[in-house]
């Protein structure tokens, strides 16, 4: 019973968010557009959820990795190179329009190296003193990424790169409106669905690591490092795994909001956008999967949408509160406001620590009488009725 | 050599912003373990402040000395401040002082971009002059030139320090702040009231910041919505290098950082054959930081804390 409730609970969110674009199609491909950059932010939330939520490593410089994602993908994928470099032109005279299966792989990889790299000499740091290292991590890339113009011209400097290929795979342009007969699917839903399938594989990782034994031992970091060195956890390598896996995911997100804009510049790489992921991360609900995806569409989404609905106030105030505006400020009493009516955020995890009594719980049971005891050990025939019902889990 | 001399002149005014700015963040994270995000914004409040009480005294009361407009405009701007600081605490940090550490990090995330917002809709976004007020004779130092703004900034910054020193060594309020960073359970058992010690924290790093301010846009001439961002991340980073949480480890980091920066960005193109010019300034901060850290996980002279994060 449960589960076929289950199954079609799942069928109909599978059926409405196939169907979604189709519907927003028809009002117009800048609300598609919308649910698109709202795709992306959740495969940029889920991936900076296991360097934040999972290992519990506040990272304030999560953009550099979209950054490096982006630019890989940008000189790949346009004739920036080639146009620069006549050794690059003489490699390749068609130029390279390299295609998707190679792409994400390679964003990936690289990204991961990134992380790695990043996550190497800040492994004796914690908490704050990483958030700055960090952000300081993300500054540097984009400095870099605005100057390298001079003395050879790898990234074009502060005007980017423009003129990117489309995502192109098995014959299929993402660029170009797919028709099916007299009815014919946009570009940017078929990139909706490029990016759902991202989603849906990143959420199925992230899900499948979360249980796993690395999972594990990222939240036995989370709560306490030297403790969970001394249960024989090597922490260096999980922070440098937690780091490469959260970076890779970054990554393949920037290399694919290169293909959906078709031009980089260093401005989209901003502080403000690592904060705003992070805001994205705690708003929904650290560590917890669907609280992340709920935090992300939330912040990503709703202000865009409010811009359409802002025209009217704007002639209202005479141009003082125009679209852009308003859209700040929306979202900076969103992030204040969320926080102080639910500070462990809008969808947390059930269950927190140890010590937190569930409302309707039995009361604790008197110290030695019943011990807890691990999930998949039966319950002893002496354990207090209601206390084995009580779930389990290593869950924050 | 004599461009060194004016790096160091260059670097020691910056670096003394730096070093009131860092004040501010160190203060409040020694109390509450609380990076305040907004203090760059509370010292774009003070600054914009003060340009509007400037333009205002000017135009009503022509021919008052540069001198006197800039005090009133500086103590007018440091009142705003203060009340502006103590607000925030007040309204986004305080009921969240017992939640989860993230939670209070993500409000005054949210308040910087709230009072970004609001000074843009005030002020509206546009790059304002800042009114030099003080001559513009500069004064010759050896081979370098001084101006008298910097003259001031160097002067105010040096007595903001002894007040602030004196402050916090010599006086109850002083024993109190330093008490409740110590522990602030047994501090209240003591019979000092931490809500309180935090909000004169805030409002004494508000000072410092309007000052921080007003200085910033006369060295500039420029004031706008988002001036407050890099000084205030800069600082930031100031007051970890120097180790968070220890006030002279804050004014050493702040001035190194100045020096570092202006040294740096003077000779940067000279040593790498121009392959790096000036304009990566910005990351030399990070950069240092970064290799300080790794070194010296605690800052300069932070103690050992022990995982408080």
């Amino acid at each position: 019973m449960q589960d076929t409730k289950k199954i079609v609970s799942i069928a109909i969110a599978a059926i409405g968010l196939l169907a979604l674009p189709l519907l927003l199609q028809s009002q117009g491909n800048a609300w598609v557009r919308i649910a698109d950059i709202a795709l992306l932010y959740v495969l940029l939330a889920l991936g900076l959820n296991i360097v934040v939520g999972y290992a519990g490593l506040l990272d304030l410089g999560y953009v550099a990795f979209f950054a490096i994602g982006a630019y890989m993908f940008a000189l790949l994928g346009s004739p920036h190179l080639t146009d620069t470099f006549p050794a690059m032109k003489a490699m390749f005279p068609n130029g390279m329009h390299s295609s998707l299966l190679l792409i994400i792989p390679a964003a990936f990889g690289l990204a991961a190296l990134f992380g790695v790299l990043l996550g190497a000499p800040t492994l004796k740091l914690r908490g704050d003193y990483l958030a700055i290292v960090t952000l300081g991590f993300g500054e540097i890339i984009r400095v870099f990424l605005n100057n390298l113009d001079h003395p050879f011209n790898l990234t074009n400097g502060p005007k980017g790169i423009t003129a990117i290929d489309p995502v192109h795979f098995w014959g299929l342009n993402l660029g170009k409106a797919f028709k099916i007969g007299s009815y014919s699917i946009s570009s940017v839903s078929l990139y909706y669905y490029l990016f759902l399938a991202l989603v849906l594989i990143t959420i199925l990782i992230s899900h499948r690591l979360q249980l796993s034994r690395i999972g594990r031992a990222w939240m036995a970091i989370r709560e306490d490092e030297i403790a969970a060195k001394a249960m024989g956890i090597n922490t260096r390598n999980m922070k440098l795994l937690a780091f490469g896996m959260g970076a890779s995911f970054g990554g393949v997100s920037g290399a694919m909001f290169a293909a959906f804009q078709g031009f980089v510049s260093p401005e989209s790489f901003s502080l403000m956008e690592s904060v705003m992921i992070v805001a994205m991360v705690v708003l929904g609900g650290i560590g917890h999967l669907p609280g992340v995806i709920l935090g992300a569409v939330l912040l990503a989404a709703l202000p865009e949408v409010l811009r359409y609905v802002a025209a009217p106030l704007q002639a209202m105030t005479d141009g003082r509160l125009d679209a852009s505006i308003l859209r700040q400020l929306f979202i900076a009493l969103a992030m204040i406001i969320i926080m102080l009516v639910r500070p462990r955020g809008l969808w947390p995890t059930p269950e927190h620590g140890k010590s937190l009594q569930r409302k309707g719980a039995p009361p604790a049971p008197v110290p030695g009488s019943t011990q807890a005891h691990a999930p998949g050990v039966p319950t002893p025939a002496d354990e207090i009725a209601g206390e084995a019902s009580r779930p389990m889990s290593i869950n924050p | 050599m004599d461009i060194l001399l004016q790096q160091i002149i260059n670097g020691l005014v910056l670096g003394s912003m730096y070093a009131l700015i860092a004040l501010g963040y160190t203060m409040v994270y020694g109390i509450i373990n609380l990076i305040n995000f907004a203090h760059g914004e509370v010292l774009m409040v003070g600054a914009l402040t003060s340009w509007t009480i400037i333009g205002w005294m000017q135009t009503a009361m022509p021919g008052t000395p540069g001198w006197i407009i800039l005090i009133i405009a500086l103590i007018i701007a440091c009142v705003v401040a203060a009340t502006l600081n103590f607000t925030i605490e007040k309204v986004a940090y305080r009921p969240l002082r017992n939640s989860p550490k993230l939670a209070p990090l993500i409000t005054a995330i949210g308040m910087s971009i709230l009072l970004q917002t609001i000074a843009m809709i005030i002020w509206k976004p546009t790059n304002k002059a800042y009114p030099n007020l003080l001559s513009t004779t500069p004064i010759q130092v050896g081979g370098a030139v001084i101006s008298p703004t910097q003259v001031m900034i160097l002067s105010v910054t040096a007595f903001c320090l002894v007040v602030l020193m004196w402050l916090v060594n010599y006086t109850k309020l002083g024993r109190a702040m330093r008490a409740t960073a110590e522990n602030p359970r047994v501090a209240a058992l003591m019979g000092i009231r931490p809500d309180m010690v935090i909000s004169a924290t805030f409002i004494i790093g508000a000072v410092l910041a309007a000052v921080a301010g007003v200085m910033y846009a006369s060295n500039y001439g420029i004031a706008q919505h988002a001036m407050g961002f890099i000084p205030g991340l800069k600082a930031f980073t100031a007051a970890v290098f120097g180790g968070i949480g220890n006030l002279a480890g804050a004014v050493v980091g702040g001035i190194l950082l100045g020096l570092i920066e202006a040294i740096g960005s003077g000779y940067i193109g000279a040593l790498t054959g121009d392959i790096l010019g000036s304009h990566y300034s910005d990351i030399f901060a990070f950069i240092v930081l970064i290799i300080m850290l790794t070194l010296r996980p605690s800052g300069l002279l932070g103690e050992r804390v022990a995982d408080r994060a």
